[in-house]
Formats: C-alpha cells, structure tokens, sequence
C-alpha cells in the first residue's frame, strides 16, 4: 500500500473510531456498562461532550503545523475529519443543554423564553452558540463540491475555525466558577497554535 | 562523589501497616468504651471517632423537611470542598486519608468563655438532632440531606457572647500537608465563613457533626461544619477549627475571591441571579438523566423561618 492508501484505509478508520470513543462512553456510562455518569448525570454528559469539542478543536488546529514542521503531507486528509467531529461534539454538547437540561425534551413547563434569555443574558452562552453556528456553517460547507462552488470564498469562510478556537476556550473559561487552571492549558495551547501562524507568515515572504 | 546515606530507620523497626492499624481500633475501641460511661452520667452529644461511626442519642426534628433525602452516595460523592480539590469528586477521592481527630476548636472574640477546646469536650453540652434540610447549591443543583448536629443557637448562647458581638465568624483548618487542595491558592486559605447574630441564632442554623445518623465523613467536612439552609451551599464551612465573636462584619471567602458575584448574605433567591448564570431554577440532584429543573424558592422555602432577619433590607444589594 501507499502513503495514500494507507491513510484511507487504514488511518482514517482508526481515527474515525478513536474520536468516536468519547461519545461511546458516555452512552456507556449512561448504561452502566463501561462505567457511570457522576451523581448530576445531565451535568457530567454537557461537561464530557463541551471538554472533547475543545480538544478537538485544538486537535484539528494542530494538524497544519504539525504538517509544515514533520513535512507528512499525508496529515492533511484527516483535517476535515477532525473538524466534522468538533462540529459533532460542539453539537451533543448543545442538544444535551437544551434537551436534557433546559429540558426541552423532559420539561413539561418548558419554555422557549427562559432558552432566548440564557442565549442573549448569558454571555458565556451566547459565545459558545455563536461557536457552534460558525462550525454549523463550516460542516455544511465542507464536502468536495461544496468547495469547489465556492473557490475563494470557502478559504475565507473556513478560516473563521481560529475564531471557533478564540470563543470555545473564551466559552469554557467563562463558565468557570473559580479554578481556571484546566482554561489555562487550553488558552496556552490555543495561543501556541495561532502564534506558530502569526509566526510563519511573517518570517518568510509571501511568494507570489 | 554523592554516596547516598542509607535510612536511619532500621526495617524492623517500622511498624507494620497492619499493627499500625490495630493500633488506631485499639485506641478507638478504648474512646468509645470511655465516652459511653461518660454518657451514662452526663447529658450531651457524644461522637464516637471514625467514619460511618453510629452516633448515639439523636432525637428527631420538627424542622425537618418530609421530602426524600438524597442517597448516602449522593451525598457523599458530589461535593464542594476546594481544600481536598475543585472538582465535584475531588473531596471524595482525595479526603480518605485525612484525620479528623485529634481536633480542637478555638472560641474567641466577644464572649464571656473563650477558649481552645478538645472536640470532644467542645461537644458535651449540647444534644444531637436529626435535620433532614433541603441544600441548594449556588451552582444552581441541589440536595435533600439528613444531617445530625447541635443547634447553633445553643453553641452561641453556651459561650455567652457580649453585646458588643454583633457576627460569627467561623474558621477551616489550614493544614496543606493534610488538605492538599490548600496548595493551590484557588481560594484564600485558611476558608472563612460568617453570620450575623441573629442568623446563627436562629432555630434553623446547625452545626452539623453526622449525616444519616453516623459520624460525618471528611469530604462532608468531618468533624464538625455549619449548616445554614436557607442561604447558598458555600456558606456551610467545613472541618472548622474556629469560632469567632465580632463586632465587626468578618470577610468572608467567596466573597474576597470574586465580591461581584458572591456576598455575605448569600441566602437563596430565585429572583437574584448570578451575574454568570440564572438562580431561578434548579437541578435535584438524584432525578437521573430525564428530571427537569425545579423552580428555586426565596430562601430555599425557609422563608417562614428566615424572612424576618431581613426585613427592610435590599436584597438585591444585600445578595
């Protein structure tokens, strides 16, 4: 097989299986077969899928420098995978808070208002819909023909992926009550991977 | 060259961890059988060393809530308590090895007996109640828990304050060596906590030293911990080592850490939100996957018994 082969039959699928890993466990957890959901089940479901949509965003973020610095262009065709399962994990972390916690899907008394005031009151949760709605936009528009319609444009639109990363880590750094040292990490790694991009399209110049 | 110094402590002369351990039954077996004579003569709490120890002589409540409490594990894995680590079963995983004995307690400031007392001793006079209380969390979840302790307002009158005491402050062991979360500055440390008078003088407030009728565990803030149901969790200081007299209003943890989102009063209010997050409803814990939220009630539905101590005063200020 070469490089290319490889990446397709076998890369791909183990990374397809790798990131769907999370998600199994917590259906695993939620059915006591793999472990168990913590005491507040709804509240441990939002945190585990929210911390993965992170870090695969700075997962998919990495994936450039990583190609430039080793030269494995073959790096590349798991970009869009990458990206799809943060838009997946961004998504089950937004349908477990309006499903299971605000109680859309379990609430009698539920109201749309009380979602509209958290959504516009809350700015921590109005950065983190506005995350999910840039990644909603990046997924629909990431297949081949898609990008081929939209030649210049779908570069544009797609590198709006920096601005996910600034309003997730924002997302999650703001909802902290108090010990923001795992936020930390995340905007140290964040401000890492956006440097190394600052970094390179100024060291060298731009060939025409 | 570096030649290493072998240990000064020869193998056999360490104890083994077995007769290291029968060595604390002993001692503990011997505390119980002591403290069950003194029982026999005197009244007052007596509270056998060790987790999930019995706790004698407890008499019901008619503050008690009817509704369900929460499960044993509930209550004792989901929890708040920075000084064994900042997440929800931190204190569980973390709090094991801690020793709550030998413990004293410090009573000082504007009181006729002040002092420094064994846990024990400090306990004797007053007597134990089962308190089943609601708990609402200012993380907007909560629990219904069944604690046992002694009446505040008991422990306040016991020590006989002055006029010029005006609050009670209380005070958490500092101890980084055995309560690793202290080494972390997430919060000031040593955790400081605070009531006026009149609240720690009202029937409800509690010093709690059991839960479901047994010794409370560390991660519940063993030995012995405020319970002060109608106002947000955090007010509940655990393992204190300190009670203080004052007359001027204490500083108080949360409130130091961030005073825009936490004061003194803290007292539960669906209509004051958090300026992060909502406080008009609630996750019981318990409810599994598919309970909705509860709507919060204005001091956590002990406004018949608190509402009074705040007559006249803004409580969207005095939050």
């Amino acid at each position: 097989m070469n490089t290319l082969q490889k990446v397709r039959f076998v890369g791909k699928p183990l990374v397809f299986l790798l990131c769907l890993l999370p998600a199994a466990l917590v259906v695993g957890d939620a059915f006591g077969i793999t472990g168990q959901l913590s005491a507040n089940p709804v509240e441990d479901i939002l945190d585990r899928f929210g911390n993965w949509a992170i870090r695969l965003i700075m997962i998919t973020l990495s994936v450039t420098p990583l190609r430039q610095i080793t030269g494995w262009n073959w790096l590349t065709r798991f970009r869009r995978m990458l990206g799809l399962f943060t838009f997946f994990y961004a998504l089950m972390h937004f349908l477990t808070w309006l499903l299971l916690d605000r109680g859309l899907a379990v609430d009698p008394a539920f109201q749309w208002a009380a979602i509209f005031e958290d959504l516009t009151e809350r700015p921590f949760i109005t950065i983190g819909f506005a995350a999910l709605l840039l990644l909603t936009v990046m997924a629909v528009t990431s297949t081949n023909g898609m990008r081929r319609r939209m030649r210049q444009a779908w570069d544009k639109l797609h590198y709006s992926v920096y601005a996910v990363g600034v309003l997730g880590v924002w997302h999650y750094w703001w909802q902290v009550k108090k010990d923001t040292s795992d936020a930390w990490i995340y905007a140290i790694i964040l401000a890492v991977l956006l440097g190394y991009r600052v970094w390179t399209r100024y060291r060298k110049p731009v060939r025409a | 060259m570096l030649i290493n110094k072998p240990a000064d402590i020869r193998q056999s002369e360490i104890t083994s961890e077995q007769n290291y351990l029968n060595r604390r039954d002993f001692i503990r077996a011997g505390s119980i059988a002591g403290a069950s004579v003194l029982a026999g003569t005197a009244f007052g709490a007596v509270i056998p060393e060790g987790e999930r120890a019995k706790l004698p002589d407890v008499s019901k409540s008619a503050f008690s809530t009817i509704e369900a409490p929460n499960s044993y594990e509930d209550v004792t894995t989901y929890n708040n308590y920075y000084e064994f680590g900042t997440g929800k079963e931190d204190p569980y995983r973390n709090a094991g090895q801690f020793e709550s004995r030998p413990w004293s307690i410090t009573v000082d400031g504007h009181a006729e007996k002040t002092g420094t007392f064994h846990f024990e001793d400090f306990m004797k006079p007053f007597d134990l109640e089962e308190r089943i209380y609601r708990m609402r969390c200012v993380e907007a979840w909560s629990m219904v828990i069944p604690w046992v302790g002694i009446s505040l307002a008991d422990v306040v009158k016991h020590f006989q304050p002055t006029s010029s005491a005006k609050y009670v402050a209380f005070e958490t062991l500092n101890d980084p060596v055995r309560m690793p979360g202290q080494r972390r500055r997430v919060l000031e440390w040593p955790y400081k906590e605070g009531l006026t008078i009149a609240e720690a003088t009202n029937p409800l407030a509690i010093l709690a030293v059991g839960v479901y009728g047994e010794t409370l565990p560390n991660q519940n803030g063993a030995p012995i911990r405020l319970v002060v149901p109608w106002k947000y969790g955090f007010k509940g200081i655990k393992g204190i080592v300190r009670i203080s007299f004052t007359e001027e209003k204490p500083p108080v943890s949360w409130n130091i850490a961030a005073a825009n989102e936490y004061g003194f009063y803290a007292n539960v209010n669906p209509e004051v939100n958090h300026p992060r997050w909502s406080q008009a409803s609630e996750r019981a814990i318990g409810g599994g996957l598919f309970a909705p939220r509860k709507p919060t009630r204005m001091f956590n539905g002990y406004g018949e018994q608190v509402a009074h101590l705040y007559d006249g005063l803004d409580l969207r200020k005095n939050f």
